[in-house]
């Protein structure tokens, strides 16, 4: 656990060069418990890189990432696999074990965490419920609909009940009736207490949201993150 | 990732949740069992030629140091006294269990290969042979001094000229049989280790999937680790039994076997084969087991 006042993840002074290009350059950004931030930008301009520095995929060239209070680069890869069990993770290019049913994958980070009797229990049939895919259990990923795939890939970061759910252009494929399900999915978890980043170039996704919580908006710019405006 | 007890326990207890998550990969499979198998039978083969190997040293040199031969090479108004001399010599020589002279008969049929049935000896200078069987504490050189004293016709052979080269020739080929099976087991562990590179290769995206969810890198191994040893242990265990049958088929030489119609195992013999699987899956184990912890190293 983290120290009392700290963010649940913290990025101070950091960069990240890639190519022999700097792609990131002094980033200084805290998640504070239960807070609820959108990360924006152009395409391109670093929000999956960020993302993925603030659950230990990526390692900064520069500055310090902390997860939970420990710098990342004092983590061992076992530490790291742990770490993630406390980071629920949603991508927009939604990976899933193909030859596994919906509800297998859904349970997959108890299966890994040897968590068995719990990846088969009644938690899952209501997670499942509540992203609304009970009837769809035993389909195989390559048969589900992007909105699916997102709420199961949303079901599935959650069901270790992590602290933070970090979520990568999570409307990135849906309409927008599904992509208002998915925010509204992800503002419930806030509301449970959650830390919740999202990164979207969706204007109008952070509109909707901001009329239903408190969220704070960084925009990638330049290399750089800012605090967005008002206007958005 | 390391080779542990607790890994170990869970390799052999197994876990079917982790089993599943790693896609079955049906061709590759049949692949790597039939490569173990074929490996197994090779190494059953080379035991099989390693142990008669070993069996024929031992039969020769104990045979062979077991007996001696005198010549008596004297004018045919003296042989028989010399031959009798000599017989003298040798029931008092330590060593020496019996000695016989060989008779005119018996001395026909060895040279009659030769020289046919109808070969008059007794017109020939035809040395007397004497056979010696001996025992531990026999001297051959102590032997050659009295004789030279006593019957200065006679001339011992104790066989060691020739012996030494045949004992050393089987004891090689004993060797090389045990090599044969080393480099088949070492074999095995390429084999594995390619397959398993593959398998790690072909499933990148599963590895990412189960980084992603929070698996250790030494669960994503256990799944590869397991399904490469199960492999080789049941790919292996069906070529040595392959193996064994053949061995079994082959004809044996009756109470006299040479080099080829001796292949086989004798008595206890027939259990070196049974650790062929055991060695082979606990090669393919290591061998999965380092690749699967230099892939995961450098799968991001």
């Amino acid at each position: 656990m983290q120290k009392a006042g700290t963010g649940v993840i913290e990025l101070e002074n950091v960069a990240y060069s890639y190519g022999g290009g700097e792609l990131l350059s002094d980033i200084s950004v805290k998640l504070a418990p239960g807070s609820f931030h959108f990360l924006t930008g152009p395409s391109g301009a670093g929000k999956t890189t960020l993302l993925k520095l603030c659950y230990g995929a990526l390692l900064p060239t520069a500055g310090h990432v902390r997860l939970f209070g420990t710098d990342v680069r004092a983590l061992e890869r076992d530490d790291i696999a742990m770490v993630r069990r406390k980071v629920g993770v949603v991508h927009q290019d939604v990976q899933f074990l193909d030859h596994l049913p919906v509800a297998d994958n859904i349970a997959l980070p108890l299966t890994v965490s040897g968590r068995h009797a719990e990846a088969a229990g009644a938690d899952l049939g209501d997670l499942m419920g509540w992203v609304g895919l009970n009837t769809r259990a035993d389909a195989l990923p390559p048969e589900l609909s992007g909105g699916e795939r997102q709420r199961a890939a949303l079901a599935r970061a959650v069901i270790m009940s992590p602290e933070v759910v970090l979520a990568d252009e999570p409307t990135g494929n849906v309409d927008w009736d599904m992509s208002q399900r998915l925010l509204t999915l992800l503002v419930e978890l806030n509301r449970m207490g959650k830390t919740v980043l999202i990164a979207t170039h969706d204007l109008s996704l952070i509109r909707a949201a901001k009329a239903q919580v408190q969220a704070r908006v960084l925009r990638i710019s330049n290399r750089r993150v800012q605090l967005a405006g008002a206007d958005l | 990732m390391r080779l542990d007890v607790t890994m170990l326990r869970a390799l052999l207890s197994g876990d079917r949740h982790a089993d599943r998550v790693v896609p079955p990969s049906g061709f590759t499979a049949q692949l790597t069992l039939f490569a173990a198998g074929a490996m197994a039978f090779l190494a059953v083969f080379a035991l099989a030629l390693s142990l008669a190997s070993g069996r024929l040293a031992a039969r020769w040199g104990d045979e062979l140091a077991q007996t001696a031969t005198l010549r008596i090479v004297a004018p045919a108004d003296q042989r028989a006294e010399q031959t009798d001399a000599a017989l003298n010599v040798l029931t008092t020589t330590p060593g020496v269990e019996t000695a016989r002279a060989l008779s005119d008969a018996e001395q026909a049929a060895l040279l009659a290969p030769w020289f046919g049935t109808e070969l008059p000896l007794d017109t020939l200078p035809v040395p007397r042979l004497i056979e010696i069987e001996t025992s531990a504490g026999f001297d051959p050189t102590g032997l050659r001094l009295r004789l030279a004293a006593e019957v200065p016709g006679a001339v011992l052979d104790d066989h060691g000229r020739w012996r030494a080269p045949l004992v050393a020739a089987a004891q090689r080929l004993r060797a090389l049989g045990w090599i044969a099976a080393a480099l088949i087991m070492a074999a095995v562990a390429a084999m594995v280790t390619l397959a398993a590179n593959a398998a790690l290769a072909a499933n990148a995206q599963v590895i990412a999937v189960l980084r992603l969810v929070g698996a250790t890198d030494s669960y994503i191994a256990q799944a590869f680790v397991r399904r490469f040893t199960l492999r080789a242990l049941i790919g292996s265990a069906a070529g040595v039994v392959g193996g064994l049958i053949a061995v079994w088929l082959m004809p044996t030489g009756g109470e006299t076997p040479g080099l080829l119609t001796g292949i086989g195992f004798r008595g206890a013999g027939w259990l070196v084969p049974l650790c062929v699987p055991l060695i082979s899956a606990a090669v393919a184990l290591a061998a999965t087991t380092v690749a699967a912890s230099r892939a995961l190293r450098t799968l991001t």
